[in-house]
């Protein structure tokens, strides 16, 4: 086994419910990568909602809480709000972290309360089989749009940018180095950090909306979309061409939630002291 | 006499006064009316104490993050009303299934939907035990004065703490806003329970392998357990279970709870014991049905009250030896017949009459209609 595997895999859960060829796999090995670089897998808090991807944190060796689909940001409010130290990082995808549970993201963002929320997007709701999911291109056909897509694609990092969130990145499966190196910019990050991962699905997204089922042809498919881009105005301009820009998005420092909690509570404290009450 | 203070609340205040003493230092929650007083205290007060108190967007949210917090330790508390506590009903069927201590206030309100929102009622009867889906258990207390709002929510933390599992407090309006006298128990006059935490290490631990009473211990996270907490049926590891394993899952978490009855359940009788005519009431129709038996006596009238306080699971063995020797049971609720159903589900006996005195839309039933009711019907 892979050392990292070795080290940080809840092994008695093995083998991955992962289908050959998933992108998943490549992330949980990015993700432990960055991990095991920092030394923080006792720090860990991760929590997970339903899909693919909810099952990425439940394989390593690490506190995980597994919850409801589209729950995942919640259950990590609650985690951090109990005990801020923790480096809390949630696992969604496309459909449980922009359809189902888009309300929590706009508000978690909102708060710049600080978490890493890994997005996987495969384009397509791939655990129930293959429906279309918000993430999915205009035209293609899926189980539940056997005419074509008619709905506009949601782009989760423009709404991670524009609710708040004060680190968005996004880059591919292919893109494990960056990944790697994204992840540990974003557990260093005091405040919310988004990353969107674009990953392969060759069994639905593959067969149903590119074309063929073989991993190859799917991360060629990535290869082939995905453009490494820096700068907003390259980044208008590879959308406009069809193209799926990827690189880091946004990096600024704004108050974190938890810690503007914590002062708070002190200076009230402090004033119900000196008005000679605790209350 | 109690020691203690005593102070005159609100039954909204009483509550979230009680959830701080029993250390509840986190509360997420979405205002609604009639609940919406207990998030308020709490955000003046969890400050001053190091909690946190959290307005989410809805109350799915609310129900998640105290969820996440239970885990991460910490005794956590949500407050909503009828079209909140439908958004939550997703959110205890997972407190349930990862067996969370948390508890859940439903300060009742009319419906069905938005209903009347400043009027009382107690439909939310049923849907306290069968809201969530498959096959569960809980436990649901029924206050019916400000003093038990106060009393139950420390009940409602020791049997969280104790069973692992979500406790909901079916209120309703007029207790959540009476304005009476509630005292005040000095803390060191009250037991507080806490989760059990493992004892062995993280190498022997067997994540949800319960003890004989059914509750496996619960570490908090990051304290070394790396454990993991799914949200489907599991094995004794945390892993999704198979057939058996999952079986055997979902049994324990029932009888962990439906098997300890006898720790908590209570059904209290006011009045004449041996009368032949019973109230039988839960929540805030107590009161009226208590004034009722006192004015029946002035009269003449022999009757009792029995007052189901805990009414998930239901006690049938408490409420048959309550209701032992009566001829004609009167069950008055704001509903139309829900506990009434549950009456006849224990009293099988053709020769008992049981009649429903029912109120809707938010009007309270009047003592002197509870003696009203017995003349017209007789």
């Amino acid at each position: 086994m892979n050392p990292l595997g070795e080290k940080y895999l809840r092994k008695p859960f093995l083998p991955f419910l992962f289908c050959p060829g998933c992108g998943d796999g490549m992330i949980v090995q990015s993700f432990l990568q960055a991990v095991d670089e920092l030394g923080i897998i006792d720090d860990l808090a991760m929590t997970a909602g339903i899909g693919c991807s909810a099952w990425i944190p439940v394989y390593m060796h690490a506190d995980v809480l597994k919850v409801l689909h589209g729950r995942a940001i919640p259950a990590a409010i609650g985690l951090k709000a109990s005990r801020p130290s923790r480096k809390v990082v949630v696992f969604t995808g496309d459909g449980d972290g922009l359809a189902i549970g888009g309300l929590h993201l706009l508000h978690a963002a909102r708060r710049n309360i600080d978490m890493t929320v890994v997005i996987v997007n495969n384009q397509i709701y791939a655990m129930t089989g293959g429906q279309v999911a918000p993430s999915t291109g205009v035209g293609s056909k899926t189980q539940t749009t056997p005419y074509g897509n008619l709905e506009k694609p949601l782009d989760g990092c423009k709404i991670a940018v524009a609710a708040g969130a004060t680190m968005v990145s996004r880059w591919s499966t292919i893109h494990t180095k960056q990944l790697t190196r994204t992840f540990k910019k974003a557990l260093n990050h005091k405040g919310f950090s988004f990353i969107e991962i674009i990953s392969q699905c060759p069994v639905q997204t593959g067969r149903y909306i590119l074309g063929s089922g073989s991993p190859q042809f799917n991360l060629q498919w990535i290869r082939d979309n995905c453009v490494p881009v820096k700068g907003p105005t390259r980044w208008t301009e590879i959308e406009s061409e069809g193209k799926i820009p990827v690189g880091d998005i946004l990096q600024i420092e704004k108050p974190e939630f938890m810690e503007e909690v914590l002062r708070m509570n002190r200076k009230v404290k402090d004033e119900a002291k000196g008005a000679g009450g605790d209350r | 006499m109690k020691q203690g203070h005593i102070k005159v609340m609100m039954g909204n205040e009483a509550c979230a006064e009680a959830a701080l003493l029993a250390g509840c230092r986190f509360f997420a929650g979405y205002p609604i009316t009639p609940a919406t007083e207990i998030l308020e205290v709490m955000s003046r007060r969890l400050p001053l104490v190091d909690g946190l108190c959290l307005q989410m967007e809805d109350e799915i949210a609310a129900v998640v993050a105290i969820v996440g917090a239970s885990w991460g330790g910490t005794k956590s508390m949500t407050a909503t009303s009828g079209p909140g506590f439908c958004l939550m009903q997703e959110g205890i069927g997972l407190a349930v299934a990862v067996e969370a201590p948390c508890v859940i206030v439903n300060v009742q309100r009319g419906g069905p939907a938005s209903g009347q929102s400043t009027s009382t009622a107690q439909g939310d009867f049923y849907q306290a035990r069968y809201g969530s889906n498959g096959d569960y258990s809980l436990i649901v207390l029924c206050p019916s004065t400000a003093q038990e709002m106060f009393d139950q929510t420390i009940k409602a933390f020791n049997l969280a703490e104790r069973f692992r599992t979500p406790v909901i407090i079916l209120s309703d309006e007029v207790v959540g806003h009476i304005r009476e006298k509630v005292t005040i128990p000095d803390a060191d006059d009250l037991t507080f329970v806490q989760r059990k935490r493992p004892k062995v290490p993280m190498g022997e631990f067997i994540p949800f392998q319960a003890d004989a009473d059914g509750v496996p211990p619960m570490p908090d996270f990051n304290t070394g357990y790396k454990i993991p907490v799914i949200s489907q049926a599991k094995s004794l590891n945390g892993n999704r279970g198979n057939a058996k394993e999952a079986d055997e899952n979902i049994r324990r978490i029932v009888s962990k709870i439906e098997d300890h009855m006898d720790e908590f359940a209570e059904v209290l009788t006011y009045g004449d014991e041996e009368a032949e005519t019973a109230f039988v009431t839960f929540g805030s129709v107590c009161r009226a049905a208590r004034s009722a038996v006192d004015m029946g006596r002035e009269k003449g009238l022999a009757l009792r009250s029995v007052e189901v306080k805990t009414v998930w699971p239901f006690p049938d063995a408490l409420v048959r030896r309550a209701l032992d020797g009566v001829k004609r049971i009167v069950v008055a609720e704001m509903n139309l017949g829900m506990i009434q159903r549950e009456i006849e589900r224990v009293v099988r006996d053709p020769e008992i009459k049981i009649e429903l005195f029912s109120k809707i839309a938010g009007i309270y039933p009047q003592p002197q209609e509870f003696l009203r009711f017995l003349e017209v019907k007789r």
